[in-house]
């Protein structure tokens, strides 16, 4: 990562008056009529520039980031697997990335056909009945999830206010629900992390609507009384809602819908590897039961004939939860990924994200105390030992001295449950060499904090920036140029 | 199959975990629920065949010269914009939780907020929103946790996806109402609006609106502000290279769909949902927003900040729960923003302009065919036609024409109508076939 420490200009920081980069010469442009008062008073502020500049400029930009391709990205519940370039080419042809969203279904066979067998096969993973491939990311599917549930009561003639949550869920869990004007109702976990079947039926009632539940749970583990959670829940009248976002340690090793949900959702951008773009775009799904399908949104795609046509389906349908079909240039990458992988070979996948797992638990268990007493799913929640944490050293310092060492830090500080959590997930695509330098840099760090607390505090010394102040962020917003 | 371990590596890795076999450290999962049958193709195919079986099914999708819009717009996508969302250090990234191994990722959407801040002529806006709808759908939440009223102001000429999917967002309550406002030759009745602003939570309007008209927003902003209200609205991005900003005629909140800069149509996504606010409204901006700062040694950096209302942090109090947004979608339009330039903007929205009042032209000599509004267009216009619009254009569609929207379905009240658009992709000789396609479709 080099770059001439002085060149850390904005782009705008480089414009200068009268400079070029592309042109539209369009001999049509004469034909513009556009009335005076309806045109814009002042240029807007850009930067003016050659393309060289603009692409200098980005290239530059792209070398001062951490990524799957370049580092070890052991994010835990972000599934930061490799994405295979295949997909990318997938997506990128012509006929799929030219058409528009209003096309008509003749000129969209192709898409239609794909978005078909892809939602067949994921039914068929998931082990449930129906799918829409509508949301957009992992909580705007729990959005349609909620909404999905809600529709489900009206039409039952049923009114139900409460979300239950765990206490380990993910954020958007709670987030998600009190958008939907629900009440979150937290339960606390077990210390191993699961949840208590007695303390659920406590909370659980005539006003529950959802139990939203993360399998494996945010510290890596299975719940193993599901099949009791959810027949209190379905005792109650609720319903049971598996996030995802965990679902790179089931695939192809359990059908989700086998347990007992009555819905979950998937992220495209974890388990089907398309690329996280350094914040999407990703893709979501809802897969459900039969009782669901009909509040799904619309369209969907059915097959008619020899022929696929877009579903607009039934006058129950909660609606759209985005404008046109979804975001498909993302699922075409994900059918590509399908693609490549038989039954069997979708159960390596957790098999091997769990082998990794573990191998990385057990070879850090002395220095960083694994959180759980038992083995792991596909990731582990691990802390730094005693002999850090009494030097005053702090997950945060673990963080900064790994990037220091070419290794992207492990997700941090959650789940919330955890003092100083450090959540590992390699996936499988990590190999067992990676794993190893992974572990011997993890051991570097704990060896340097405890000889030198002050130095590690220190880290990191070897990026583009030192530790960012972000409470000066936060105090005296500096948002745009 | 992406996986690289060999039998011995497992065998090793195992021995090392201390398990003879892998089904030894999923003993939590009840052994029932593993290893079940799925009806699934028993053998995935090598990528030569993936890459056979999609080429397939691309090809099976026609592409005619099309001449749709309404929402989402064909657009030529630079090299150069490729060239950059293909570095797969900006690809294969995440969402950037640690600044300093994110600098790259964190400068760009600190260009691409200020780029947005500058096209919408705003003083803010975020790190993305999945898409245009979304955009809207959150700007008038917003406006209704600013103003806590429940009624919302809707011009006739917003999007009707941007509504259904709004009223998707507002389903949870029977409280929220909408009122229309009517429509006056293809535009807002501005006379219209002291009377419905009443006890308003916004106006939401759309320009240039979905029937391509260029709504005149003179006044509009201080009648709004008259009732207590907010402004929200919404405006293609490229228009603005060329027509008034939201900034300028006084909107509170700005959104748009991005795919206009420079993204593929892609049957509908990814696209980009840009969101953008007046200064006192910055804590109600949902979603991830980066800012400019300092690192220990006083150097310039970048992170993501005023995190409080965000999900991760506040749960069930958070402004909203998006959490993963559209970062690469945002880079690809900061890209070909900064390649165009201000003045490479303007051209482009005259292009549209100019392409568009050259097919209007055209068409509207039709015998049969004409113009549907008088006002002042952008890209798109409304032709009312003398038979069955939906007819019509599939018989075009067979000689390889897409001749546009009908609306009916849409707007019954319109009658027999064709949205049609044209952007700067479209050439002289471009419209002369879709002049022969209409008539021959008639």
């Amino acid at each position: 990562m080099i770059c001439a420490p002085t060149e850390n200009r904005l782009s705008i920081e480089k414009s200068d008056a009268g400079r070029r980069g592309l042109f539209c010469k369009n001999p049509l442009r004469a034909r513009a009529k556009v009335p005076a008062n309806l045109r814009r008073k002042a240029a807007p502020r850009l930067p003016e520039l050659s393309e060289f500049d603009v692409v200098r400029h980005f290239t530059r930009l792209s070398r001062l980031n951490f990524s799957v391709d370049t580092h070890f990205y052991p994010l835990g519940s972000c599934t930061m697997k490799y994405n295979p370039r295949f997909n990318e080419e997938a997506a990128a042809l012509e006929g799929f990335a030219a058409l528009h969203p209003l096309a008509h279904d003749t000129c969209s066979q192709g898409t239609l056909e794909l978005l078909h067998d892809l939602s067949a096969r994921l039914t068929e993973l998931c082990g449930l009945d129906a799918i829409t491939l509508q949301p957009a990311a992992g909580a705007h599917s729990e959005f349609t999830g909620l909404l999905l549930a809600k529709a489900y009561f009206e039409d039952k003639g049923e009114t139900r206010t409460e979300i239950v949550v765990p206490d380990s869920a993910h954020g958007t869990n709670p987030a998600t629900a009190s958008m939907m004007g629900f009440t979150t109702v937290n339960i606390a976990s077990e210390p191993d992390g699961r949840l208590n079947v007695e303390e659920l039926k406590k909370h659980i009632g005539p006003k529950t609507a959802v139990l939203m539940l993360t399998v494996p749970n945010t510290l890596g583990i299975f719940e193993t009384n599901i099949e009791a959670i959810a027949k209190a829940v379905h005792e109650a009248g609720a319903l049971l809602y598996m996030d995802g976002a965990n679902l790179n340690a089931l695939i192809g090793l359990v059908k989700p819908g086998d347990l007992g949900i009555d819905m979950m959702h998937l992220n495209f951008h974890k388990t089907f590897s398309t690329p996280h773009g350094g914040g999407g775009p990703g893709a979501g799904a809802i897969v459900c039961r039969k009782h669901l399908a009909p509040f799904l949104p619309v369209p969907t795609v059915r097959k008619e004939g020899g022929r696929y046509v877009s579903d607009f389906g039934d006058k129950r349908t909660i609606g759209k939860v985005k404008a046109f079909f979804g975001n498909t240039g993302v699922l075409v990458k994900a059918y590509a990924y399908m693609l490549a992988h038989s039954a069997k070979e979708f159960g390596d996948i957790a098999r091997y994200s769990i082998i990794n797992a573990n191998y990385v638990r057990a070879l850090l268990k002395d220095l960083y105390p694994s959180y759980s007493k038992e083995h792991c799913m596909h990731e582990c929640v691990l802390t730094p030992g005693e002999d850090m944490t009494a030097k005053g050293l702090k997950t945060l310092d673990v963080a900064k001295g790994l990037i220091d060492r070419g290794f992207h830090a492990p997700t941090i500080y959650f789940p919330l449950i955890v003092h100083e959590a450090i959540m590992i997930e390699p996936t499988e695509t990590e190999s067992k060499e990676t794993l190893d330098e992974f572990v011997a840099a993890m051991k570097d760090v704990h060896d340097q904090g405890v000889a030198d607390p002050q130095s590690l505090k220190d880290a990191p010394r070897t990026l583009p920036v030192r530790r960012l102040d972000e409470v000066l962020a936060a105090r005296q917003p500096n948002l745009r140029w | 199959m992406y996986i690289p371990h060999t039998e011995k590596d497992k065998s090793e890795m195992l021995k090392v975990i201390g398990v003879p076999v892998f089904e030894d450290l999923v003993k939590q999962v009840p052994s029932k629920f593993l290893w079940p049958k799925f009806n699934l193709p028993q053998e995935s195919l090598d990528e030569a065949q993936a890459a056979a079986k999609l080429s397939g099914l691309a090809a099976r999708n026609c592409r005619p010269l099309s001449f749709l819009g309404a929402g989402a717009y064909e657009r030529y996508t630079p090299a150069a914009v490729k060239a950059i969302t293909s570095r797969t250090e900006f690809l294969t990234a995440y969402t950037p939780y640690q600044p300093e191994a994110s600098q790259g990722t964190l400068q760009a959407i600190y260009e691409f907020q200020s780029t947005v801040s500058a096209l919408y002529g705003m003083d803010y806006a975020n790190a993305s929103m999945y898409d245009g709808a979304s955009s809207f759908a959150e700007a008038v939440r917003a406006a209704v946790r600013v103003t806590g009223r429940k009624k919302i102001i809707y011009s006739a000429g917003v999007n009707p996806q941007y509504m259904d999917t709004l009223k998707t967002y507002f389903a949870h309550s029977a409280d929220y109402t909408y009122v229309k406002v009517p429509m006056k030759d293809g535009a807002m009745d501005k006379a219209a609006l002291p009377a419905l602003l009443e006890g308003a939570a916004c106006l939401a309007v759309q320009t240039p609106n979905f029937l391509g008209l260029i709504e005149d927003m003179d006044g509009v902003a201080e009648t709004v502000k008259k009732a207590g209200a907010l402004l929200v609205a919404a405006a293609d991005p490229v228009s603005l290279g060329l027509l008034a900003a939201p900034g300028e005629y006084g909107a509170d909140f700005a959104v748009g769909e991005g795919q206009s800069l420079g993204l593929p149509l892609a049957y509908g996504g990814p696209y980009l949902g840009l969101f953008s606010c007046r200064k006192e409204h910055v804590r109600q901006m949902p979603g991830r927003i980066c800012g400019m700062t300092k690192d220990r040694d006083g150097k310039r950096g970048f992170v993501l900040t005023l995190q409080a209302r965000e999900q991760h942090i506040r749960r069930d109090k958070a402004a909203s729960n998006i959490c993963s947004n559209e970062a690469l979608c945002a880079l690809a339009a900061t890209v070909y923003s900064a390649l165009y330039g201000p003045e490479g903007l303007k051209e482009l929205a005259e292009a549209n302009a100019g392409a568009a009042a050259y097919a209007a032209e055209r068409l509207s000599a039709i015998k049969g065919c004409s113009l549907k509004f008088k006002g002042p267009f952008f890209n798109e216009f409304v032709l009312a036609v003398p038979g069955k619009a939906a007819a019509m254009r599939e018989k075009a569609l067979a000689r390889g024409v897409d001749i546009g929207l009908p609306l009916a379905p849409l707007y019954p009240e319109l009658g027999e109508t064709l949205l049609v658009c044209a952007t700067e992709t479209k050439t002289e000789a471009d419209i002369l076939k879709l002049e022969t396609a209409v008539k021959e479709a008639l």
